[in-house]
């Protein structure tokens, strides 16, 4: 994979600010990371810094999420890397990792389809129900608990859950 | 190598670079034009009076999940309106920046279009208004992508995935509403004749925004009403809906000619920065 990190990172720093990094959780959804999420774009040298985008334009928990990520790298030591917002290219379900959509699913809301075919229909394919696994389920509002959500019904187990949408 | 590094393309790196913090730094790959600022403000307007006014439905929507998309699209416009007004502070270098532009610039100074500010009325009008606004702001949004201005082309390339949900919840509504009962389906009708008076001014353009398009840097509008009026007839065959009559179209919003509307939503909207204009949290 390639990096853009600079001289003034050696491989080392950049393993230990990414350590950093996966452990500050998502405000809104404490169970994944904001590298899990894909909001972590990379890091950048001269001046180093983390490269972070929203994941919704106005999404509120952006600057809740930039106040976390600055707390963690002063602890740890980190106190001269800066944070920088990127637009471009925009946040896409697409990136988030494997393990981010497994940590979702276990904790209740439906991870978005992660293969490019889905994510180009719009992510129209079945919906898998996060408690019980069935296909039997339904939209009930395109727009849930937050931006990033929508508002499903397993009709098989019965029970609502929160979808991830294909974004 | 780190097991967990996002790939960085060059040419990101190279855009990130003229981000800092959140604000922008001063244009680069275009150069500054006098109509920019302006252009800005109508963009930015748009969506923050627009975000406003919706926010107001939050808790009194008709039912829960309507509330949530109510208040989520106006958190969406809100956004854009942050990342244009910000833009359009640093563009203007007077020391502004969006939540000044925002909070301390008085009625006259707007330049929103009239369409955005008028008053919720019942929630057949609030749909009629977003079906209108969110498909005009679609297609300007997916012709700005391409704007000569890279910063405009990366704010309405991520706008342009959320405006879409806007758009085609909206629309979803008025075929919900058009083919409901029979007080839904006059409820709808009597929202869509109100507002289609202010369409026009939303494809309206002037000789500042006719500088911006021989710039590249602004989209024609006249050029997507043809696309609009094809979206607004489907959607009103589907809802079994009649087109409205064409009644005299009302303009004035570019130009700071607004309606007596806006004054009481920025009252209500300034009120707390105005009263303490240095708190912070």
């Amino acid at each position: 994979m390639k990096t853009v990190a600079a001289e003034t990172l050696d491989t080392d720093r950049i393993h230990r600010i990414m350590a950093v990094l996966d452990e500050v959780m998502d405000p809104e959804i404490p169970v994944v990371s904001v590298t899990d999420l894909g909001i972590v774009r990379g890091l950048s040298g001269d001046p180093a810094s983390v490269l972070v985008t929203p994941t919704y334009t106005g999404c509120p928990a952006t600057l809740a999420i930039e106040a976390s990520i600055r707390l963690a790298l002063d602890s740890a030591g980190f106190g001269d890397i800066g944070i920088r917002t990127v637009l471009s290219p925009p946040w896409s379900t697409g990136w988030i990792t494997d393990r981010g959509r497994e940590r979702l699913r276990a904790y209740g809301i439906a991870p978005p389809p992660d293969d490019a075919a889905a994510l180009r229909s719009g992510g129209g394919g079945p919906v898998a129900c996060p408690r019980c696994g069935s296909f039997e389920t339904v939209e009930v509002s395109r727009f849930g608990s937050t931006p990033c959500k929508a508002l499903w019904r397993c009709t098989d187990c019965r029970e609502p859950f929160d979808r991830f949408k294909c974004h | 190598m780190s097991p967990s590094l996002p790939i960085i393309q060059p040419e990101d790196e190279a855009k990130a670079d003229r981000v800092q913090g959140g604000s922008y730094h001063a244009p680069e790959a275009v150069e500054w034009h006098p109509a920019l600022f302006d252009y800005l403000l109508r963009l930015g307007d748009d969506s923050l009076i627009l975000g406003q006014r919706l926010t107001e439905w939050c808790g009194h929507a008709p039912a829960l999940e309507i509330d949530l998309s109510l208040a989520n699209i106006g958190l969406d416009l809100i956004g854009q309106a942050t990342f244009f007004l910000n833009l359009a502070g640093e563009v203007e270098n007077a020391g502004r920046d969006g939540d000044k532009l925002a909070f301390h610039r008085d009625v006259l100074a707007f330049r929103n279009c009239l369409l955005v500010e008028q008053p919720n009325g019942d929630f057949a009008q609030t749909i009629a208004r977003q079906f209108l606004f969110s498909t005009c702001q679609l297609a300007l949004f997916q012709g700005l992508v391409g704007s000569n201005e890279p910063r405009i082309a990366e704010i309405a390339a991520k706008a342009v995935k959320e405006v879409r949900y806007h758009a085609e919840l909206s629309a979803e509504w008025v075929i919900r509403l058009g083919d409901g009962t029979d007080e839904s389906r006059q409820r709808m009708i009597d929202g869509l004749d109100w507002f289609w008076r202010f369409v026009d001014e939303m494809f309206e353009m002037d000789e500042l925004e006719a500088d911006l398009v021989a710039a590249g840097i602004a989209v024609d509008r006249t050029q997507l009403r043809c696309g609009f009026d094809i979206r607004v007839q489907q959607v009103l065959r589907e809802a079994t809906l009649p087109l409205p009559e064409y009644p005299r179209a009302i303009r004035g919003g570019r130009t700071g000619h607004h309606s007596e509307h806006l004054g009481h939503l920025l009252a209500t909207m300034q009120f707390l920065p105005r009263t303490y204009p240095d708190a912070v949290w």
